[in-house]
């Protein structure tokens, strides 16, 4: 298949560059690795419990998807350990799984044609957190000399970039949970741009006392008890959604340069597309269909072979997904599916978990349940993968996120084509 | 055909003096609005000086509702992105809002709020374990401060791309940068971005504090910052907003709008080196404006007046000046640079948005800012960098720069366009 190609400034027009997957790494409640988490995943394992960790014991939310078992100390030196937030060391941790498979190291890249672009939503809360207190209780001299770049959004992209002598064009995104596949999007953009690999997704960790309670309180989290009730979207039953922490990186290269490095593709970014939605109280309808659309036309298909959902878990924005899917598909033509009841909705980090998840989807031909949601009106119109995996034949995934406030992201994938 | 990027309109909220036309008065007349921090009792810092804006929500048309929801730098946000609309004298009404998006730089995002509502929280620091009894009902918007995104884009009706991009001390170029990208592609005609950072409180200011990167020459506050000085001893917090409206070229000459500047260039790049240190020879900065000046299909020796990031640290001054050298070669002697950051301070994610505005306004007007407080130039800073007065110089492009922790560094080309100058 030929390349499009687009002018660009003044010049003459160039192949557009192609960019394709070359690796990926995730974190999350299911699993400390990416196929541990697929695994997790494809059995639709329960991954949410009782937060522990710190005392919530003031929390109304009971339960929430937590990493369990990452030791920060066995993939990171000292001298990182010291001045990282969790969600950074996760992140860290993450991106040199990732870069392993993509065999960055010794590559001969130039270090300038290499970037980072990741989306975090919360900050770096438990460091953060605990600088608050000294501050507030202790008096400023006590304030580590970390604070300032452990804090702020842009301590993930900022520390790959520096672990892995990253000296491309770098970026971070904030669009509470659609971010993560906006900076997927941004990342194939910055490739198109000149640039030959970019670390690409995002990362979201907020468990502490302070941060827990600010991540939950927008209302829309479930105070059930029992971990398979508490988080099921599209359930006629759908009572809020779960929080989680982690998240997820896809490497993503210029196909050319994959190609001459002899690594091999997993997928590509095919499209995407951001949206936002009218204020409350509008008679403007929601933005999602349009996003969806949008990337659909940017990857130039009309249909894909599953859905992974964004997923809210209460029923009025599930109507709304559901019908915008049912809309752009028609009713129950697209299998869809929603594996983060399994492990909660994990901010930033949730798309690029997603994208993850739907590239092994495709690898093995089989679309992973959506765990706990048993009753799904037939009103959505919508085909949920519920129960047991679906195996079937997977070219093309579609990808949604949604942010709270009205962001719409919506990201489209392509198998592995055969290389010509 | 490709598509170009155009400023239309823009809004700014500086210390010093609300609105477009003080700030450029101020800048011009080279005064400087840095001066003992009056938001909270700074008397336990290091640092006590900052450049603040005297803000005030009922005069700014803010809302009691819209006060009690929106952080205070999402409040600038939103004037700045109301003014800019203003000035541009676009009809919002007429624009399909799906071809409007939205993108706000921001460094620390809602630190002012946060820290309010840990205070509230922890009852003052107090205890650890915190209830949910004293919990605000917009917490959330405070712990993810896309919020002020969302607000911006409700403020002008946009359902295209609206986010947040938070690159620490670079935001506010990228922020911009972002959006011109997203015009050029052809996903939006028009873009209210900028950038907005209202970093004044205790806990940024320990920040700072903590590794020494704020001055504390706390005794001359309005002579505290002094980018190139060889006294220079660290930069000055401030706050701050800049909200431009940009169009892409045709949609602007189409409806006969009076024009700024073509964003003609933008590139970012990372050092790979230390979250707080410079390489000292300046070898990114150097790349993203050969980048942006690629992009702009311009030379080095073209830039008529390059606004520096200047701002006032030991390192930086020294790494951004081996910069210029670098990348301008013989030009980096001749061309007039200078640091507004002598002025109005360094307002993290804002200040690269208040830099374009003064870089926007420099081009429109034939001046050239000034760096205020620099008397005796550091020898390692030996390029002309415009002390203590305004120069009038016809431009035709100007380069913006800015260097921040995680390693950014960032640069953006303006020109003068062929359509209706200001």
């Amino acid at each position: 298949m030929s390349a499009p190609t687009v002018a660009r400034g003044a010049a003459a027009s160039y192949t557009r560059p192609h960019p394709v997957v070359v690796g990926m790494g995730a974190i999350t409640p299911s699993g400390l690795d990416v196929e541990r988490h697929w695994q997790a995943v494809l059995n639709g394992r329960t991954s949410v419990g009782s937060v522990s960790g710190f005392d919530a014991s003031a929390c109304s939310v009971r339960l929430a998807g937590q990493v369990r078992g990452f030791e920060p100390e066995r993939h990171l030196p000292d001298r990182l350990l010291a001045q990282t937030d969790r969600v950074t060391r996760l992140a860290l941790a993450t991106a040199a799984a990732a870069l392993d498979q993509a065999r960055l190291d010794g590559s001969g890249l130039s270090d300038l044609d290499l970037g980072v672009v990741l989306s975090n939503g919360q900050g770096g809360s438990e460091f953060t957190h605990r600088e608050f207190r000294k501050l507030w209780s202790q008096g400023p001299k006590l304030v580590s000399v970390y604070e300032s770049f452990a804090w702020f959004y842009a301590a993930n992209t900022g520390q790959i970039s520096i672990r892995h002598g990253m000296r491309g064009p770098c970026g971070v995104l904030v669009a509470e949970q659609a971010g993560g596949l906006d900076a997927l999007g941004q990342g194939r953009r910055s490739i198109r741009r000149g640039a030959r690999l970019i670390v690409g997704g995002g990362f979201d960790s907020a468990f502490d006392p302070w941060g827990f309670i600010a991540q939950n309180s927008h209302g829309r989290v479930s105070r059930e008890s029992d971990p398979r009730l508490a988080y099921r979207p599209f359930d006629r039953d759908a009572g809020g959604h779960l929080p989680g922490e982690g998240g997820a990186v896809l490497v993503m290269e210029d196909a050319g340069s994959a190609r001459d490095r002899d690594v091999p593709p997993l997928g590509e970014i095919a499209g995407h597309a951001a949206t936002f939605d009218p204020p409350p109280g509008s008679d403007r309808p929601p933005a999602l269909r349009r996003a969806i659309k949008l990337a659909l036309a940017d990857a130039g298909v009309t249909t894909v072979d599953v859905v992974f959902a964004d997923a809210a878990g209460l029923p009025g924005p599930d109507r709304v997904e559901a019908d915008a899917l049912a809309a752009v598909f028609g009713p129950r033509r697209v299998p869809v599916t929603a594996p983060k009841a399994g492990f909660g909705r994990l901010g930033a980090g949730g798309g690029p978990v997603d994208a993850v998840t739907a590239l092994l989807a495709m690898r093995d031909s089989v679309i992973p349940p959506t765990p706990h949601t048993a009753d799904v009106p037939d009103g959505y119109g919508i085909d949920l993968v519920t129960g047991a995996p679906r195996e079937t034949r997977i070219g093309t995934a579609l990808v949604l996120a949604r942010g709270h406030g009205g962001f719409n992201s919506a990201l489209v994938l392509r198998g592995p084509r055969p290389t010509n | 055909m490709s598509r170009r990027v155009v400023i239309t309109g823009i809004g700014v909220r500086a210390p010093g003096g609300p609105g477009t036309k003080a700030f450029w008065e101020m800048l011009t007349a080279g005064r400087t609005a840095t001066r003992r921090i009056s938001l909270f009792d700074p008397a336990n810092h290091r640092s006590q000086v900052a450049g603040e804006c005297d803000f005030v929500p009922a005069f700014e048309g803010i809302s009691p509702r819209h006060r009690r929801r929106l952080d205070r730098a999402a409040q600038f946000a939103v004037v700045c992105a109301r003014e800019a609309v203003a000035d541009s004298g676009l009809d919002l009404d007429l624009l399909d809002p799906g071809r409007v998006g939205v993108s706000v730089g921001s460094a620390v995002g809602a630190a002012t709020s946060l820290e309010q509502e840990y205070l509230v929280l922890s009852d003052s620091g107090r205890h650890w374990v915190m209830s949910e009894d004293h919990l605000s009902p917009h917490m959330f918007d405070y712990l993810v401060p896309a919020a002020m995104a969302r607000e911006v884009a409700w403020e002008v009706g946009a359902e295209g791309p609206v986010t947040m991009v938070s690159t620490g001390c670079t935001s506010g170029i990228d922020s911009v940068g972002y959006a011109v990208e997203l015009v050029r592609e052809g996903a939006v005609t028009t873009m209210i971005a900028g950038g907005s950072d209202t970093p004044v409180t205790p806990i940024v200011v320990a920040c700072f504090d903590a590794i020494k990167a704020t001055t504390p020459r706390n005794d001359e506050p309005e002579r505290a910052s002094r980018p190139f000085d060889a006294s220079r001893n660290g930069f000055v917090l401030a706050e701050g907003a800049a909200m431009f409206v940009l169009e892409e070229y045709e949609h602007a000459r189409r409806r006969g709008a009076q024009v700024y500047a073509e964003i003609s260039g933008y590139a970012t790049r990372c050092n790979a080196y230390h979250m707080t240190g410079l390489r000292k020879d300046g070898a990114e900065m150097a790349e993203a404006i050969d980048a942006a000046l690629d992009e702009a299909r311009l030379d080095g020796a073209d830039v008529g007046y390059v606004n520096a990031h200047g701002s006032g640290t030991k390192q930086n001054d020294r790494h951004e000046t081996a910069a210029f050298k670098r990348s301008l070669g013989r030009h980096a002697y001749r061309v007039p640079v200078s640091s507004i950051k002598s002025m109005v301070g360094h307002s993290l994610g804002a200040i690269g948005s208040i830099e374009i505005a003064a870089s926007a306004l420099a081009l429109t007007h034939g001046v050239v800012p000034p760096t205020a407080n620099l008397h005796v130039p550091d020898p390692e800073c030996d390029l002309d960098y415009v002390p203590l007065e305004a120069r009038d110089l016809y431009l035709d492009a100007v380069l913006t720069v800015g260097s921040g922790f995680g390693g950014f560094q960032s640069a953006m080309v303006l020109r003068r366009t062929d359509l209706a100058a200001r």
